[in-house]
């Protein structure tokens, strides 16, 4: 026994050398620090593009949750530069926070739309990704369905499945139809969406598309860029191809709603040069096109021509309501979804 | 030394037992207790701290919907668990120490495994295997013609039953050890007066083992409970809506920290209401060996068919628990075109083994500090802070991370602005976004499990020892040194193990504290679980349980020497 105990404090104390001696990388001299919300796997090429132009290393924590109480925390000495993320109640939440600082970039202006960033600079979008209504190919005839509200029609009772009405994703689609149509009428729709449900919501917006190949379901709600990245993967590719992806309207508009991901500037920012230089790149052409190519999403950048596979999708128009609506309207969203137990 | 019998039996520390005179050194180990119980309560304060401080009072509109439903589901799946993990647990772990039949040898270890096994690894592969699209259901849709889910039933793996099989599934092995090494204790004795009285197995367990075990077992219990009450990965891909669930909608999507921690505290409440209810239910009993007769159990022999019930009744909780999910791991692993081997993965490995290593030492390292602080004739504080230092085990992770945060931020801050003002240098964060970090929060979340491991094997070492050690000139530290330390060994490599696999598996404190570019095992695996791409992460879970498979089994070889008799002749 004690040769055991004796041998498991060795070893541990090896293993602890080993893990800080490499953990201690983050130094180097050029470098920008990001705090992500997005997966590694996703942002990764647009980094590895980055390096290659500029230089500078890039240094990522990926976390979907607690990163804004992590700045809050490390205050102005947060390493922090820049803070990426998906959603835009998400990006609000950073601004409320106040951990992020304006920016002000003639490249920035150029290359994102107004209506694609904040007022003040303190967020950008990046990319732009569609809310859809994925359709049984076998099961719902093309032009059946073309709106969200009709989703609360009773003609689909037991054919839908969505996720968790409170993934920020439908907490946000709700945020719009609260803004489109007022409390009362957004929240009969949600009773009725809810009551036509194949099932109890769960799983992410892939698992919903499985669902219909597998025929427990005929409708899905599930954001544009997952068809592209299912129809991709060998593993997932029978799922997309059972499916055709609809662009739903919202309210008495032609449009469908849409979220962003977008980039935000650290108060802290210890290198806030490279910082500016990363949010410029990310915007830029070369990123911009990356972002289509590889993860399927639309550029933020209207200059930016989309990849093959998501232009062959058809174009489509954009819900106008402002962004910054949707994310003042999350908090009601969040509670509607309480009152109805929508998850329940 | 009964190894894992000593997971936390916590039978308590025992004041005032040396009555050599004070103050040579006791008051010294008395401040240091402090001073460490007071470092590792302040995320549980940072955390009580944001709790007056919210942004928008949530109650009214919490209790008026969601909260009811909360409540009770965390009920419902806290007792299921409770029953399940106690039946399994003490239904194998008697089979084992008391009854022959093929393959026990094999099981006294293999029970263990499922230990090796994280909650929600466990939930991704059943629901995998278990939902409508998966294999085993589109078999049976073949096989009997039906096409849609209104045509049969088959119960529904993401559902409050799903998470309470996951979850009794990963925990039995806490009742299990424990159980097991109390059987093993137990005198013959007892067992011999209980057959010559007539009493078959079966009695003799209900009769006599199961209230001599019944410390044992409940401590295990409570173990698994509060494991089960601040999982989040499990519950979260099931869609049970737990308290848990209710922090994070309340916090993330509502954006009010404050009320996520007013909910985390009610879930406190919870614990120290287990906790306490737990430590009634054996105030008054107190079990001592009268008899020293430690022959080996014979063990029952058991034939034909009787033999292989029992066999497969330790053999479901092994192949459920472990053998399935590890095998469709490596099915994904090996098999999946997607499956990512990247090189970074030794490095993720290395980091896991490395934080592991250092928690375990560093959580045995203070609990042994506490629990000898506690037995040197130690006033009400002292022993009030010693209970105070566990409670960070029954705070969800993510919220411990910020816990974490808070203090060790303002440290930094404080550090470097009086830096700034007297010497004009800037220090930036010290702390904060390091390992560090990392080691102190899985500390503060897994002291309660060394600390019970370790204050139980004091517990054993008889007081008399103590004061002739003392009467012989010995320092406290130095009786520790000379006397308990080299007594309590086996306790000691308990309590680090058990840490170790713990820490293994920790996931939401890891994603938030850890420092830039730096992996584990976990988060590796995680950014692609949390995607629904499993096969690309199978290798990297693979190796999670296979990491945790070598602790496991020094476990139950600890465990299965704890038996004093077999322990003399070993010597």
């Amino acid at each position: 026994m004690r040769r055991t105990l004796t041998g498991a404090l060795l070893g541990s104390a090896m293993a602890v050398v080993a893990a800080v001696a490499g953990g201690g990388g983050a130094l180097a001299a050029s470098e920008v620090n990001i705090y992500s919300l997005r997966q590694p796997f996703l942002i990764e090429p647009l980094l590895q593009a980055f390096t290659n132009n500029t230089g500078i290393k890039t240094n990522v924590v990926f976390a979907k949750d607690g990163v804004v109480e992590r700045m809050k925390a490390e205050g102005i000495n947060s390493p922090a530069d820049v803070i990426l993320t998906v959603d835009i109640g998400r990006l609000n939440d950073a601004v409320e926070a106040g951990v992020v600082q304006p920016v002000s970039s003639k490249t920035l202006e150029a290359n994102i739309p107004a209506s694609f960033r904040d007022p003040e600079g303190r967020w950008f979008a990046l990319t732009q990704r569609a809310r859809l209504i994925y359709a049984s190919k076998e099961r719902v005839k093309p032009g059946e369905i073309t709106s969200y509200e009709q989703l609360a029609d009773p003609k689909w009772k037991g054919r839908i499945c969505t996720r968790s009405g409170k993934h920020d994703y439908n907490v946000a689609l709700l945020a719009a139809m609260i803004a489109h149509h007022g409390e009362a009428k957004a929240e009969s729709w949600l009773e009725g969406l809810k009551a036509n449900l194949a099932r109890k919501p769960q799983g992410n917006d892939r698992g919903q598309v499985k669902a219909i190949k597998e025929g427990e379901c005929d409708l899905a709600l599930g954001n544009n860029y997952y068809y592209g990245a299912m129809l991709s993967n060998p593993d997932q590719k029978a799922w997309a191809d059972a499916v055709n992806p609809v662009f739903p309207t919202i309210g008495d508009t032609k449009g469908t709603h849409v979220n962003v991901s977008g980039i935000a500037l650290s108060k802290s920012a210890p290198n806030r040069d490279n910082a500016i230089k990363l949010m410029e790149f990310l915007s830029s052409d070369e990123a911009q096109e990356i972002y289509s190519t590889v993860n399927y999403e639309y550029p933020a950048n209207p200059h930016v021509k989309w990849s093959p596979l998501v232009e062959s999708w058809g174009r489509f128009t954009p819900d106008d309501l402002p962004l910054s609506a949707i994310a003042e309207l999350r908090g009601a969203a969040v509670k509607m979804v309480d009152r109805v137990d929508y998850d329940g | 030394m009964t190894a894992a019998a000593d997971a936390f039996t916590g039978a308590g520390p025992a004041p005032g037992l040396t009555t050599a005179a004070s103050g040579d050194g006791r008051r010294r180990w008395h401040v240091a207790a402090l001073a460490t119980a007071g470092l590792v309560i302040l995320p549980v304060l940072a955390i009580v701290w944001k709790a007056f401080n919210p942004t928008e009072n949530i109650w009214p509109h919490l209790a008026s919907t969601v909260l009811p439903g909360y409540v009770i589901t965390t009920l419902v799946l806290m007792l299921g668990v409770g029953i399940g993990t106690f039946v399994i647990g003490t239904g194998t772990a008697w089979l084992v120490a008391m009854c022959r039949f093929p393959g026990h040898r094999v099981f006294e270890w293999a029970l263990l495994l499922p230990l090796a096994m994280p909650g929600y690894l466990i939930a991704y592969v059943y629901t995998d295997l278990l939902e409508f699209a998966g294999p085993l259901q589109g078999v049976l849709r073949a096989v009997f013609g039906w096409s849609s889910r209104r045509d049969y039933w088959f119960p529904e793996i993401r559902s409050l039953g799903g998470a309470i099989t996951m979850l009794t599934l990963v925990l039995y092995p806490y009742v299990y050890a424990l159980a097991r090494a109390t059987f093993l204790e137990q005198s013959i004795c007892v067992l011999e007066v209980s057959r010559t009285l007539g009493h078959g197995p079966w009695r003799s367990l209900r009769d006599v083992a199961l209230p001599l075990a019944r410390p044992a077992i409940a401590v295990g219990v409570t173990l698994a409970l509060m494991e089960c009450l601040n999982d989040f990965g499990t519950v979260d891909f099931f869609a049970v809506r737990t308290l848990t669930a209710g922090v994070f909608d309340v916090w993330l999507r509502m954006g009010n920290a404050g009320g996520a921690a007013q909910i985390a505290l009610v879930m406190l409440a919870f614990v120290v209401l287990l906790i306490w209810a737990e430590r009634r239910s054996r105030a008054r009993q107190r079990f001592h060996h009268t008899s020293s007769k430690m022959r080996p159990i014979e063990g029952i022999r058991l034939h034909g068919s009787k033999a292989w019930a029992a066999t497969i009744v330790c053999a479901a909780p092994v192949l459920l628990g472990f053998a399935v999910p590890a095998a469709v791991l490596a099915d994904y692993a090996f098999t999946s075109a997607s499956a990512e081997w990247s090189p970074d993965f030794f490095r993720h490995a290395l980091n896991s083994l490395g934080l592991s290593a250092a928690a375990a030492l560093v959580a045995v390292a203070l609990a042994t500090l506490l629990a000898y602080a506690a037995r040197q004739r130690a006033n009400r504080a002292v022993l009030t802070a010693v209970r105070l230092a566990s409670v960070g085990y029954a705070i969800p992770g993510a919220v411990l991370a910020i816990g974490v945060l808070i203090p060790f931020a303002a440290f930094d801050n404080a550090v470097d602005a009086f830096l700034r003002q007297t010497i004009g240098v800037s220090t930036g964060l010290i702390l904060s976004g390091t390992v560090a970090a990392l080691i102190f929060a899985y500390t503060v979340r897994f002291l309660a499990v060394s600390l019970g491991a370790v204050e139980a094997g004091l517990g054993r070492v008889t007081p008399s020892m103590e004061m002739a050690a003392r009467t012989l000139g010995h320092s406290p530290s130095s009786t520790l040194r000379r006397l308990h330390l080299p007594m309590i060994r086996g306790s000691l490599l308990t309590a680090g193990l058990l840490v170790f696999v713990d820490t293994m598996k920790e996931l939401p404190a890891t994603l938030v504290l850890r420092p830039f570019n730096f992996d584990t095992l976990a988060t590796f695996v995680y950014q692609y679980a949390s995607d629904e791409r499993l096969e690309a992460c199978a290798p990297a879970a693979l190796a999670i349980v296979a990491a945790g498979i070598l602790p496991v089994l020094l476990l139950a070889r600890s465990i299965g020497v704890s038996r004093p008799g077999r322990r003399r002749r070993e010597n």
